[in-house]
């Protein structure tokens, strides 16, 4: 039974390594991964495309297995290459293309989580799905359907869907990915309010460099295809941020080292693609 | 409780095609087991060795494969003049407004009428049996096609005829190059609905008003109480017209390179 | 509004659409009525057609005024009706669970793969001889019509669902049943619509064809006896009237469909 988790939970990645193998294709995704994200942490993970970010994230939410390795979450295996836990309301995704339920509308996409469960009744789910939305500001969009709101806006509602089940861990693939430079601003400073107010343990893989420095603990640096953890940098800006510690000099300087490692990266996986294309 | 992927695969490949070979002897010995217990009503079905052995003899006879090339080239001729015809009419329908607004009132009163309702009209009207029945093919196939490719039309999008205008395109190669490749989906969709539509208007036709063909073989095998052939008429029909589609869609996938991912 | 009424009938879409079906009625009269062309003159006008129709005494016994007309009528449509209803509940609830259960798939597809290229209409023969009754018959050649389509497009809905919803789901917490509630349903009930449309259009040809062969009522039948009792204003009268009962049909599902799917039609900028 999914019992109310409010801590946020530890990750410890033990040596996790991941080959696809359909048909005889053999692919390795992941290769001797091995970080901690401590509780309440904020980890940022960017890497080339394609280089097997969403698969560690499948692997720790109960999605896919793994082929070596250990993932624990507050020192309990939750995935090992003989088992894999399934997916649950302690570990929450928010998915790259978004996964709000279309026929549903924004109040019963929120207050989904908490009715299946059993937790709270249909009408205690809409009422702390109603409180949330107020909560950030998006109240006069309970009985949209997601179509019909801009991506910014869906993206967030997603979020406050997997908020309110209170997970542990919260996972986000590429979320602000094809958002505007505004819009992810807005996003940004979003998020920074849910970190602030409700403490959970984020893993959020991204592209953005910037998204990366600014809302992260650290950033762990993954390399080509197969993944293997190129560098881990520690962010040691002073919480809570805002925009304006983007010009600073702390700030420059961890973006040129992130820079560096990342494109050195890129330009491997670049030679690597125009190699497979040839 | 998890076996490496790739073995896993493996076992879930060949438990998949057992799955689906035990599924069809299992249904083949529920019909032996149908007919061998009396079950009421169903007891009339003949049992499979003897629609096998009837399928076996009419494979051998001149007189099936007669019917086969009958039925076919009814639906060929037919259907390709259904094409031919019903093409060209839904463009015109999609690309001209005007045109649009004189002729689709009239299409969209005659498009409910089922086919097989014009087979009274269609043995009035024509002087030959044989040219009533390439009509009601045609008719089975062509109000598909002409709401297929309006649709197919309508579904271009409009980004893709300004970045042609802009890249210097004549109105004639907008045409050629957008209009008509655009709405080749739509067309193919069109044909392969038509030609599932077309085999029933074909054997009811038949049933009704043709000689020979598959359908009148296995209308004839009923009057004729030989229930063992009507099954074999019944599984011939299928795969004659599950050779159509198939037809078809490798027609579809040779015309548009772009969308071989299926 | 006065103004807008005036605009709604100088509208030159229903002007153009008004001409058009002018033009057809008039070329098919003067095809058939004046000049008479070689076979053309074999097919009732559209003058004579009307006046069938509308008559106190037709001569076929068959006219909006006449209990018969509306006898046919019920018939066909109570077949029609028992037999897609029929097909929609089988059809659905086999579509759904095919696309829900691998094994349940694995062991069905096969048999609906090799049952589904036989055109409904060539199961004739064989249910007139198996089911007591010509009753049946007609309605099982309607039901076969429209439940492959509906299975089909069912199965296909399933299929189309964003994996990332189920996935979505089970993070929520959702077990099996609430999933096949809240996922798989409202996921595939476009593809579903789809379906039911094409359906629908099977079963009215279907119909008409087994009452052709085998029936003894209904309009399929009436238009088969009126062809062989030369009463050919009465066959394109029939011809009419399934084409209006089947886009009644199909505008009833269309509109069902968008009740149900509230969230397709309020879709950004559509």
């Amino acid at each position: 039974m999914a019992s109310e988790t409010k801590e946020p939970g530890a990750i410890r990645i033990k040596h996790v390594s991941k080959i696809y193998d359909p048909q005889g294709v053999h692919v390795e995704a992941m290769r001797d991964c091995s970080f901690d994200i401590a509780a309440g942490e904020m980890a940022i993970i960017v890497g080339p495309s394609g280089c097997g970010k969403t698969t560690l994230l499948n692997a720790i939410a109960g999605f896919d297995d793994i082929t070596a390795g250990e993932i624990f979450l507050d020192g309990e295996l939750i995935s090992s290459p003989t088992y894999q836990i399934k997916p649950n309301v302690d570990r929450m995704v928010v998915f790259q293309n978004g996964a709000l339920f279309p026929w549903k509308t924004v109040i019963e996409n929120i207050a989904y989580g908490p009715m299946v469960q059993g937790r709270l009744t249909k009408a205690a789910a809409r009422d702390k799905a109603r409180e949330m939305l107020e909560w950030v500001c998006l109240n006069g969009m309970e009985e949209k359907y997601p179509e019909e709101l801009s991506s910014g806006v869906q993206r967030r509602v997603e979020i406050l869907r997997a908020l309110i089940n209170e997970p542990r861990v919260v996972m986000l693939d590429e979320p602000f990915r094809g958002l505007d430079a505004v819009s992810k601003t807005v996003m940004h400073e979003f998020l920074m309010q849910l970190f602030c107010n409700r403490n959970r343990t984020m893993f959020f893989i991204t592209h953005d460099l910037d998204e990366a420095i600014f809302l992260g603990h650290k950033v762990v640096i993954m390399t080509t295809r197969p993944a293997q953890v190129k560098k881990i940098v520690p962010i040691d800006l002073p919480w809570p941020r805002e925009h304006r510690i983007m010009n600073s000099k702390r700030y420059l300087e961890l973006k040129g080292e992130i820079l560096e490692a990342v494109h050195e990266e890129a330009k491997k996986a670049f030679q690597a693609g125009e190699r497979e294309l040839a | 409780m998890k076996t490496p992927r790739g073995k896993l695969l493996k076992k879930v490949f060949s438990a998949r095609t057992l799955r689906g070979l035990s599924s069809i002897v299992l249904f083949v010995v529920l019909w032996q087991l149908v007919v061998y217990l009396k079950v009421p009503y169903l007891q009339n079905l003949p049992y499979p060795e003897d629609v096998a052995s009837h399928g076996l003899a009419a494979a051998v006879s001149t007189g099936y494969w007669i019917d086969w090339g009958l039925s076919l080239s009814r639906i060929f001729i037919g259907f390709i003049a259904a094409q031919l015809l019903g093409i060209p009419l839904g463009l015109a329908i999609g690309i001209s407004r005007v045109f649009r607004g004189f002729t689709f009132p009239v299409f969209e009163i005659l498009r409910p009428i089922p086919p097989i309702a014009w087979i009274p009209l269609a043995i009035l009207f024509w002087p030959t049996r044989e040219l009533s029945i390439y009509f009601l093919v045609f008719i089975g196939a062509f109000f598909i096609i002409v709401i297929n490719v309006i649709q197919g039309v309508s579904n271009i999008s409009v980004n893709l005829k300004w970045a042609a205008f802009s890249l210097g395109a004549k109105p004639n190669d907008i045409f050629w190059r957008i209009l008509l490749p655009g709405s080749l989906p739509s067309i193919i969709t069109g044909m392969t609905v038509g030609m599932g539509v077309t085999w029933n208007v074909l054997i009811a036709a038949e049933m009704i008003a043709a000689q020979g063909g598959l359908g009148r073989t296995t209308w004839e095998a009923y009057t004729n109480h030989n229930i063992p052939y009507i099954v074999v008429g019944m599984v011939s029909i299928g795969i004659a017209g599950y050779l159509c589609s198939t037809l078809l869609r490798w027609l579809g996938e040779k015309a548009m390179p772009w969308k071989r991912k299926f | 509004m006065s103004t807008s009424r005036k605009t709604g009938l100088l509208n030159p879409q229903i002007m153009r659409a008004l001409i058009g079906i002018g033009v057809f009625l008039a070329l098919w009269y003067l095809l058939t009525a004046v000049l008479q062309l070689p076979r053309f003159k074999l097919l009732p006008n559209p003058l004579s057609v009307i006046a069938e129709w509308i008559s106190f005494e037709p001569v076929s016994g068959r006219s909006i005024f006449t209990k018969a007309f509306y006898l046919d009528m019920g018939f066909s449509i109570a077949r029609t009706l028992i037999a897609f209803s029929l097909a929609t509940f089988l059809g659905v609830l086999l579509g759904l669970i095919m696309g829900w259960n691998r094994i349940f798939y694995d062991f069905s597809f096969p048999i609906v793969e090799i049952l589904r290229p036989m055109p409904p209409l060539s199961w004739i023969p064989l249910a007139v001889l198996i089911l007591p009754g010509v009753e049946l018959a007609v309605v099982y050649v309607t039901f076969i019509a429209a439940f492959f389509a509906t299975v089909l497009n069912t199965l296909l809905g399933v299929f189309s669902i964003d994996k990332n919803y189920f996935l979505a789901a089970s993070c929520l917490g959702s077990k099996p049943k609430h999933i096949f509630i809240n996922i798989v349903v409202p996921g595939a009930l476009p593809f579903i619509f789809t379906g039911l449309q094409i359906a629908m259009g099977v079963s009215w040809m279907s119909l008409v064809a087994g009452e052709i062969i085998s029936g003894q009522q209904g309009l399929g039948y009436a238009i088969y006896e009126g062809y062989s009792l030369f009463q050919f204003d009465q066959v394109v009268c029939y011809m009419f009237t399934l084409g209006i009962l089947g886009y009644i049909s199909s505008a009833g599902i269309r509109a069902l469909g968008r009740r149900l799917m509230a969230w397709e039609s309020r879709r950004r900028g559509a």
